[in-house]
């Protein structure tokens, strides 16, 4: 492996990648990334790196009634992942509390106050399992001090078990409700004198068998999601936005939309300048009695508009001008040996191009918000990702202080990325305002969400790689070419940052002695955001079906072949791999681990029979892919049909993140990865032509159903060595490895290569 | 008009044509049922109408006056409501839960129709709702987990 310096080696001086990064503002995503807030300071990592860091105070945190009923505050972002089970579940364990009797509360936007509250990253657990840990160490701490005040003995002499504090000389009890008051008058003990609990001593954590914090609400139809507040005498707005991206409106007749009855008020949206980031777009809102009312007058409403300089994108176009640049040198960020020569010697070559279009988030509760002015004072309820960038984007928009705003955070109808921007949340706001402060409820239409989405990258990915005579790889090239989610913070950038390269693709951890990864420019046409694993989709689908090509030419097993490829058990330095992001972790607390990486690999293909006999039409398929610090590997079976059509009747997913907060969530989002990965990979498309998205519904921008959905998938979690090691991701990381599993199991079942997504009807027979 | 919602008579202003999905939400603040689409193609704001599970998003309310309105928000008080809703606790369905009410609806009018749906059934019945989480396995498993328990009792 080459070591040269990273800053020549990404092409990019620290200088402009601050420059950049400054121009990002307040683009959380990459706020993480190492010590990049000044030049001079000493990198910060994790937790630290993120905007207000974390927070420990369980006075901040914990409460506990006169009953004995523990309150524990989450202050990240429930959308599905479990957080609001897990992170309580966090304290609760250390403060030695019964889950029966704890409830959990949400935190509004504070991050003074909170610590940093952006999710997205597959960062809350990881981030936050050492502080919520001490957080409920100290309060159970602060409950046995003054227990022991009460009965006069050494704080030695006492210890907490299950919501009561005992002295075991003399076998007196408190509960805690009985301690509370006098335990919140303790002093906060130093951080250095907590006792934190062993793993064998733990009750919840590694264990599951919890059940879900919002179980009974959602089931009873009593949860309350961003699009659900209702108020008497509420408005209720839907907005016609500009179709192409930076357009704006020339002239608006309103005249027949506004003589539908229910019709309350019909008004330009404030026309934004220069580039998106997650301002409201340019259009003419309605707002009625009723969402319905206003989606019928809207269909009334004549608008004209101006398309400005994207009105021209079209994808078909844009695909062959991805193609052009991916065939042509560009930026190389990571180069060790001497591909061209390692490639002209080779015995034999392989060639391939992979296509993946961009996709949507389709969150099933498309963007909505709610928000009220009373007294100078703004309200907005919020189903976001991104609490304390909605309050500051909300004051911004309404010309408000900061301290007027506040961001009632609610349950999340999936975020997967979309809702980490606030647009929605600031257009309740500015038609709250111009209806001088009545509460008013943005929805999004599915057409809205689709058509204005914050969509995930197109990419062209070119491979080239060369086999020795024994059918090892000893050349590699890489070329990766997507227009940057940075092109949303302008101006108008041509490369993939760090953040984008760092997943799965400058970081490729294969041991090949002649390397060369480059990336070409390309422009963004459209809002790029960050999709459920980000680049690791096109990066992983790119290099795990290169490698399933390579075994297949060089003659041999493909999971032989890919270990193969990972090489020895080693630990790897990011930064040796020119990846100084690395998730916003430390380089030495987050190496590299191939042995883990090999170990999902053999548990998957052991657990899904890698090499077992198939029915005649099925096929297996494997990919592994390490990402947000976690490893994970996918054997999928499929089967194709005379007709051509694709089934999943089993995955298997084996899954390394270190020690498990909530084992039982952890397979449930590796379900939902699952199946997200199945959806992106056979259907996921949205095509622009004139500039305007052309998927209007879930007719044209299909998702996986029931009737398509695996009839079995098997998470197969590694138990971690110990709870010394750090934490990996747990949201995202499942999703990079399905697609290209998918892909390399039609394969074994067809002989067609499938390189480019959606599969939709590659396969049909005429 | 006069609609039976849960077995209440609740009186409504709204142009007959809005859809009940609107008249639920925004006039009668019932949030429970959801918007995801607006074209009958995802199945979160399914109700029962006279027990058969309908897209309120499609469904003009003035067509559903002098009928049997089920939501989300009173299907528990059905023996087979009460045990979807239970089997999906127990099994711990939800991610972030908002296509689960009409999920629940969905596997509610299923169960009535068909106390031991084969898979075959709950494709049928269920392919009509999306959850872009991708909890189906578990959906599969709770309805049959509900059928099972619905059987013991009966």
């Amino acid at each position: 492996m080459s070591a040269e310096p990273l800053e020549t080696a990404i092409g990019l001086s620290r200088r402009d990648f601050l420059a950049q990064l400054r121009a990002l503002g307040g683009l959380v995503l990459v706020a993480g990334v190492a010590g990049v807030t000044k030049a001079d300071d000493a990198p910060k990592y994790g937790a630290d790196g993120m905007p207000h860091g974390t927070k420990d105070n369980p006075l901040v945190f914990v409460s506990i009634a006169d009953d004995g009923l523990v309150t524990i505050v989450v202050h990240r972002s429930e959308m599905g992942q479990g957080v609001r089970t897990g992170m309580p579940l966090i304290v609760a364990e250390e403060l030695e509390a019964d889950w029966s009797r704890v409830r959990v509360t949400q935190a509004p936007a504070d991050e003074e106050k909170f610590g940093n509250q952006d999710t997205d990253g597959s960062r809350s657990t990881r981030h936050f399992v050492d502080p919520m840990r001490r957080c409920g160490a100290t309060a159970r701490t602060m409950l046995e001090m003054a227990a022991a005040a009460r009965w006069h003995v050494p704080l030695d002499e006492v210890h907490a078990s299950n919501h009561e504090v005992i002295h075991e000389k003399s076998g007196r009890k408190l509960a805690y409700g009985e301690l509370a008051k006098a335990a919140a008058k303790m002093p906060v003990p130093a951080r250095e004198s907590l006792r934190l609990k062993t793993p064998e001593q733990f009750r919840y954590l590694g264990k599951g068998g919890v059940p879900l914090a919002d179980g009974e609400v959602i089931c009873t139809g009593k949860a309350q999601y961003g699009i659900d507040p209702w108020f008497e005498g509420m408005a209720f707005a839907v907005i016609a936005r500009t179709p192409v991206l930076g357009g704006k409106v020339t002239k608006f007749d309103d005249a027949a939309a506004g003589r539908v009855p229910g019709v309350i008020k019909i008004m330009q949206m404030p026309t934004i300048e220069a580039n998106a980031v997650f301002k409201p777009l340019a259009g003419v809102a309605v707002i009625a009695i009723d969402t319905g009312t206003a989606l019928k007058a809207r269909k009334l409403l004549q608008v004209e508009w101006e398309d400005g300089v994207h009105g021209g994108y079209d994808s078909v176009k844009y695909r062959a001008t991805l193609e052009n640049a991916a065939r042509s040198p560009g930026q190389v960020i990571r180069q060790s040996g001497d591909f061209d020569a390692g490639f002209a010697k080779a015995a034999k070559t392989v060639e391939a191009e992979y296509y993946l279009p961009h996709i949507a988030h389709a969150t099933m509760e498309p963007p909505s918000a709610v928000a009220r002015i009373v007294g100078g004072k703004c309200e907005v309820w919020a189903p976001t990702q991104a609490p304390q960038v909605t309050r500051e984007d909300v004051a911004k928009c309404l010309g408000m202080p900061f301290e007027n705003v506040t961001v009632h955070v609610t349950l999340l109808g999936g975020g997967f990325g979309r809702k980490s921007k606030p647009d929605y949340a600031c257009e309740a706001a500015l038609l709250s305002q111009a209806l001088d402060g009545r509460p008013v409820k943005v929805v999004w239409s599915r057409e809205d969400d689709l058509h204005h989405d914050f969509l995930h990258t197109v990419s062209v990915e070119h491979l080239k790689g060369g086999l020795d005579a024994n059918g090892k790889v000893t050349a590699w090239l890489h070329r990766s070419v997507a227009p940057t989610l940075a092109t949303i913070f302008g101006p108008d950038p041509k490369h993939e940052i760090p953040v984008e390269t760092g997943m799965g693709f400058v970081n490729l951890p294969f041991d090949i002695p002649n390397l060369r990864l480059e990336n070409p420019e390309a422009a963004g046409h459209c809002r790029i955001g960050w999709f459920r694993s980000v680049s690791n989709i096109p990066h992983a689908f790119a290099v795990q079906t290169f490698v399933a090509e390579l075994a297949h030419a060089a003659g041999k097993d493909h999971r032989e072949f890919l270990l193969d490829l990972i090489g020895e058990p080693r630990l790897i330095d990011p930064k040796s791999q020119q990846d100084g992001w690395n998730y916003g972790e430390s380089p030495e607390r987050y190496p590299v681990n191939t042995a883990r990486l090999r170990r999902v690999i053999e548990t998957a293909a052991k657990e899904g029979g890698w090499g077992r006999k198939l029915e005649p039409g099925h096929g297996l398929g494997l990919a592994a892919h390490y990402s947000f610090v976690s490893y994970a590997a996918c054997v999928m079976e499929a089967a194709v049909d005379d007709q051509g059509a694709v089934r999943v009747p089993r995955v298997d997913i084996a899954f390394d993140c270190g020690p498990q907060v909530n084992p039982e969530r952890i397979r449930s989002q590796l379900e939902g990865a699952v199946v997200m990965g199945i959806a992106l990979a056979m259907f996921g498309e949205i095509t622009f032509k004139n500039g305007r998205a052309q998927q209007d519904n879930f007719h044209q921008y299909r998702v996986t159903r029931m009737n398509e959905a695996p009839g079995e998938i098997r998470v197969h979690l590694i138990p971690p060595d110990n709870w010394n090691m750090p934490l990996g991701g747990v949201g995202e990381p499942g999703v990079p490895p399905v697609a290209p599993a998918l892909c390399n199991a039609l394969f074994a079942a067809t002989g067609k290569r499938l390189r480019q997504l959606p599969v939709r009807d590659q396969l049909k027979r005429a | 008009m006069d609609l039976s919602i849960n077995g209440q008579t609740v009186s409504v202003t709204a142009a007959p044509d809005t859809a009940l999905l609107w008249v639920l939400r925004d006039h009668l603040g019932m949030t429970g049922t959801k918007f995801g689409c607006g074209m009958a193609l995802c199945g979160a704001c399914t109700v029962h109408i006279d027990g058969q599970a309908v897209r309120s998003c499609v469904l003009p309310v003035s067509s559903v006056a002098g009928k049997k309105i089920t939501t989300i928000e009173g299907v528990s008080e059905t023996a087979t409501g009460k045990a979807v809703q239970s089997a999906w606790q127990a099994i711990n369905v939800p991610q972030c839960g908002y296509c689960q009410a009409g999920q629940i609806m969905s596997a509610a009018a299923l169960l009535q129709a068909i106390p031991s749906p084969s898979d075959a059934d709950i494709d049928a019945a269920m392919s009509g709702n999306i959850c872009r989480c991708g909890t189906y396995t578990r959906i599969r498993a709770a309805i049959k987990q509900a059928a099972g328990g619905a059987g013991a009792r009966s």
